[in-house]
């Protein structure tokens, strides 16, 4: 079981000219089973990004311990896949290229791993792409190539830092679909930044809010409308009584946190 | 087929000026008409508006060659192919009157007897003032005092019309009724003259290294060269004439005589070596000034008057001769005209240093040609040809004969019957000097490949060393730390600092001059690759770890690619600067290459080479350029696209 363990997680940058420390994290504690689909939510500047980092190996924690089933995290590697907002891909390379990229760093030939590309392709959506240079592709496409890059991949576990942050509204909808097919599809463990509480509550399974100064888990919460969003579409489960209910109450969290944040400047 | 075209550029000039005046009439009417359509297209400012343009394009081209033309006196020779030749047969009248006017306040402001007189009697007021008298006995300074009196005398002599010889008055006579004579020969009808069949055989103008054919080939220039005939005996006759009537004769023998006796010091002077000196120098400068003057070159300021009055007819008639010549001097000869100087017409001003744009092309031509022996090339070679490479001199360039030194073992000796066998270093050695027959391969050659060999060779090394240093550079603290200050420590010295001291130390040949242009691309290839390979975003960075991609891989197959604008910007401007480093490297020393022919050129002042190699540079230069945008749109068209 590739399951994430998380305990008393704190990460302290120190600033090496005047020598302040920033408390970026601090006591995260948490574990994800394998095939849960996490969101992060808070306020800019809470630690979502730093906390995402660590857990992909970027950077180290100053204290506290990491492990995904059952190995400690000391490095990045693949079985870790990550999704960035934007600018991530290989621009040099076709999509094809860009998707097939961990296979070719392990040694994998081009005719194995094209069969790979193509479904992944076609899971996302690509189907006809493979030979595009990436710079000529829609940025919701490149989200795309982005997902399939990690996807072919077969990581344990996917984190996305803000992966649709840079998209349009219908764009986006669609991507979030797209997101909870993979997730049903592939049955991963899925880790989803983001600054939308609408995106937070669909694509959810369970939700962190974070608080700020220090960065921890102010609130969790167990949601029923990633499953929902299998079956119905989306814009019908953002009608539902519970999820106006839930936005609202997450919404003033965040609110009062940046309030606070403002008037202790 | 050379020849022809060669014979005949006056002619095809002329061909091409009607072509280009055509095209810059045309592309104006084009560029008007254009601007009236498309006069409301877009807000001023908008950089829509500085598309397109081809015909504004073409005018300027076309106007700047037709003042190529002009200038060069290129258009004046296509369109009057004799009017040179005819205006050095008047060069020649004007040469050859040149001893008569110089005498006369023509073309200057004073007579010349008169700029003398002034001169010479100033500088013996200032010696009689200034006698050294302690070096001189009282009879010596007495002599002296008596001396420059009379050099003051002979002046005044010279100069008054009463005392002056009757027998030089006679000969101006004669020269002003001679000059007079010439004037009238100038009037002469000119039409039913030939030229001389050697005239018609003469190398036409440009074609060959006289300037301008010097015998006259028309029948006005005919007329005049018999003229100058005329006039050369006349300016003979007066440059004989001389100024000695008795009194002066008298005060000549006179002042010698004196001066004769100074020469010896008086013995009863006791004088050391330095008062001798004073002495002698002073007695000197006293006979000096006499001497000037004492031959009568100095005549009365009326005595010219009427050789004067027949130089000007002669003048006037020279220009009533010239006629329409004289219209098209000043049209289409600008500058300083044509001038006869010894032995050839040259052209002066623009016509001299501004080669006709057809003569460019010919010498280019001359210089292309890989034929040596029928005179092509330049200095024993060409500009861009083939020959046979032995494999040997190339294994031998890359392979020093240290490193065969550096081997285990020594060389071989001789045997014991005076026998030598080579062993395995002496094979190797052999190879390190090219002493092997590998073979041959064809190779280019030539003045400009060996420029482009220099260039590309360095620029070779430059990118294989500094890339991979620029990149190690980007991702590694070490290698920052430790070679930037050596880098940033000779890279701010002008390349052409260290070319003494580098030409010193490798030879002036091509290892000197490619090593400094490695140093020159070296540097800027290091700080490209450096700049684009830490310019690598994170995210990327981050992206290809989280994929499973060793450091190794993330090197090649992330941070040079994405270091490669930079890179490739990099190459594009090290080109240029080791062209320009190149050319004045090969200025300063070496035997062939571009820099080496403007070099030569220059010392000699053949303008003609000079332009060549100017435009041959301009266009390698734009070669290179044009050759690098094609490759950074073929091998980087993602560039800030990601
Ligand atoms: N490399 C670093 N050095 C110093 N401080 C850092 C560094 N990275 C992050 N921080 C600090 O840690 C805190 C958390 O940063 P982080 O990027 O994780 O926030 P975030 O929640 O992702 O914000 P956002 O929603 O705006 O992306 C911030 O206060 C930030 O200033
Ligand atoms: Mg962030």
């Amino acid at each position: 079981m590739s399951d994430l363990y998380c305990k008393d997680l704190c990460m302290t940058f120190a600033d090496p000219m005047s020598g302040s420390k920033v408390e970026a994290l601090k006591d995260i504690q948490f574990n994800l089973k394998e095939g849960e689909i996490l969101t992060v939510l808070g306020p800019s500047g809470c630690g979502k990004t730093t906390l995402l980092n660590m857990i992909a190996g970027f950077i180290t924690p100053t204290s506290g311990t990491l492990s995904l089933g059952g190995v400690d995290i000391q490095a990045p590697g693949a079985e870790r896949g990550m999704v960035f907002q934007q600018g991530a891909l290989f621009e040099w390379l076709t999509v094809a290229r860009n998707v097939d990229f961990g296979l070719r760093m392990k040694g994998m030939g081009e005719e194995e791993s094209r069969e790979l590309v193509n479904f992944w392709l076609d899971t996302v959506g690509l189907q006809g792409f493979g030979e595009t240079p990436t710079y000529q592709l829609s940025g919701g496409m490149q989200q795309r190539v982005a997902l399939a890059r990690c996807l072919v991949n077969d990581p344990d576990l996917i984190l996305m830092d803000e992966p649709l942050g840079a998209l349009d509204a219908l764009t986006r909808e669609k991507m979030q679909s797209l997101i909870l097919e993979l997730w049903k599809k592939t049955g991963k463990t899925i880790i989803v930044i983001t600054h939308s509480v609408e995106e937070a509550l669909l694509l959810g399974e369970r939700l962190f809010v974070m608080a700020p100064r220090p960065g921890r888990i102010h609130r969790e919460y167990n949601l029923p409308f990633a499953e929902m969003g299998l079956k119905r579409s989306l814009r019908e489960i953002k009608q539902e009584k519970k999820f106006s209910t839930i936005r609202e109450e997450i919404l003033t969290m965040i609110w009062d946190m940046e309030e606070e944040i403002m008037g202790g400047v | 087929m050379f020849d022809w075209i060669s014979d005949n550029r006056a002619s095809i000039a002329l061909v091409i000026i009607i072509g280009l005046a055509v095209v810059f009439v045309f592309s104006i009417f084009v560029g008007v008409k254009q601007t009236g359509l498309r006069a409301k297209d877009e807000v001023f400012g908008d950089p829509e508006r500085t598309k397109g343009g081809w015909y504004w394009a073409l005018c300027g081209v076309s106007a700047l060659l037709l003042v190529w033309f002009y200038y060069s006196w290129g258009a004046a020779r296509a369109v009057f192919p004799t009017a040179a030749n005819e205006l050095c047969q008047v060069a020649k009248v004007e040469e050859a009157m040149s001893p008569i006017s110089a005498a006369l306040p023509v073309g200057s402001r004073y007579l010349k007897s008169t700029t003398l007189v002034v001169r010479n009697a100033a500088q013996v007021d200032k010696l009689a003032v200034s006698m050294p008298a302690e070096v001189f006995t009282l009879r010596e300074q007495a002599k002296l005092t008596l001396a420059v009196a009379q050099i003051k005398d002979l002046l005044a002599v010279l100069s008054s019309p009463a005392l002056s010889d009757p027998a030089a008055k006679s000969a101006f006579l004669a020269v002003e009724v001679s000059l007079r004579d010439v004037a009238k020969r100038l009037q002469a009808d000119y039409r039913e003259l030939q030229p001389q069949k050697e005239a018609l055989q003469q190398p036409k103008w440009g074609t060959s290294e006289v300037e301008i054919p010097l015998l006259p080939v028309t029948g006005k220039g005919v007329l005049l060269d018999s003229v100058t005939q005329d006039v050369q005996e006349v300016a003979k006759a007066f440059l004989k004439v001389r100024n000695i009537s008795p009194q002066a004769k008298q005060l000549i023998a006179d002042t010698k005589e004196i001066l004769k006796e100074l020469k010896t010091p008086d013995p009863l002077m006791q004088l050391d070596e330095a008062g001798e000196g004073t002495r002698n120098a002073y007695v000197k400068a006293v006979d000096r000034i006499f001497k000037r003057i004492d031959d009568g070159t100095i005549f009365p300021a009326q005595a010219m008057d009427g050789v004067h009055f027949a130089v000007n007819e002669v003048f006037a008639s020279l220009a009533v001769a010239k006629g329409g010549l004289s219209v098209v001097e000043s049209l289409f000869f600008p500058g300083h005209g044509v001038v006869k100087s010894r032995t050839q017409c040259t052209e002066q001003g623009s016509g001299r240093w501004l080669p006709k744009p057809t003569d460019v092309i010919a010498t280019f031509s001359t210089l292309a040609n890989p034929d040596l022996e029928s005179g092509g090339g330049y200095k024993g070679t060409t500009l861009l040809w083939w020959k046979w490479l032995p494999i040997a001199d190339v294994v031998a360039f890359l392979m020093p004969d240290g490193l065969v030194d550096m081997l285990p073992g020594s060389y071989g000796t001789h045997g014991d019957s005076g026998e030598f066998k080579p062993n395995y270093k002496d094979r190797l050695l052999a190879f390190a000097q090219g002493d092997v027959n590998l073979g041959s391969v064809p190779m280019l050659d030539g003045h400009i490949w060996d420029s482009l060999f220099r260039v590309l060779v360095a620029m070779g090394f430059g990118i294989l060393v500094g890339v991979p240093l620029g990149i190690y550079m980007g991702v590694s603290r070490f290698f920052k730390s430790f070679f930037d200050p050596l880098i940033e420590l000779y890279r701010p010295v002008p390349p052409l600092a260290w070319a003494p001291l580098i030409l010193t130390i490798f030879g002036i040949q091509d290892d000197g001059k490619i090593f400094l242009l490695f140093m020159v691309a070296f540097a800027i290839m290091v700080i490209s690759a450096r700049t684009g390979a830490s310019g690598t975003q994170l995210s990327k960075i981050r992206a290809s770890h989280s994929l499973g991609a060793t450091n190794g891989q993330i090197l090649r197959h992330v941070i040079l690619p994405n270091a490669m604008p930079e890179i490739l910007t990099g190459i594009r401007i090290a080109i240029g600067v080791c062209w320009g480093t190149l050319v004045a490297a090969e200025m300063l020393a070496g035997t062939t290459g571009i820099g080496f022919i403007e070099n030569v050129a220059r010392t000699v002042s053949d303008y003609e080479l000079i332009w060549v190699t100017i435009l041959i540079m301009g266009l390698l230069g734009l070669l290179f350029d044009l050759v690098m945008r094609w490759a950074i749109a073929k091998i980087i068209p993602w560039r800030g696209k990601g």
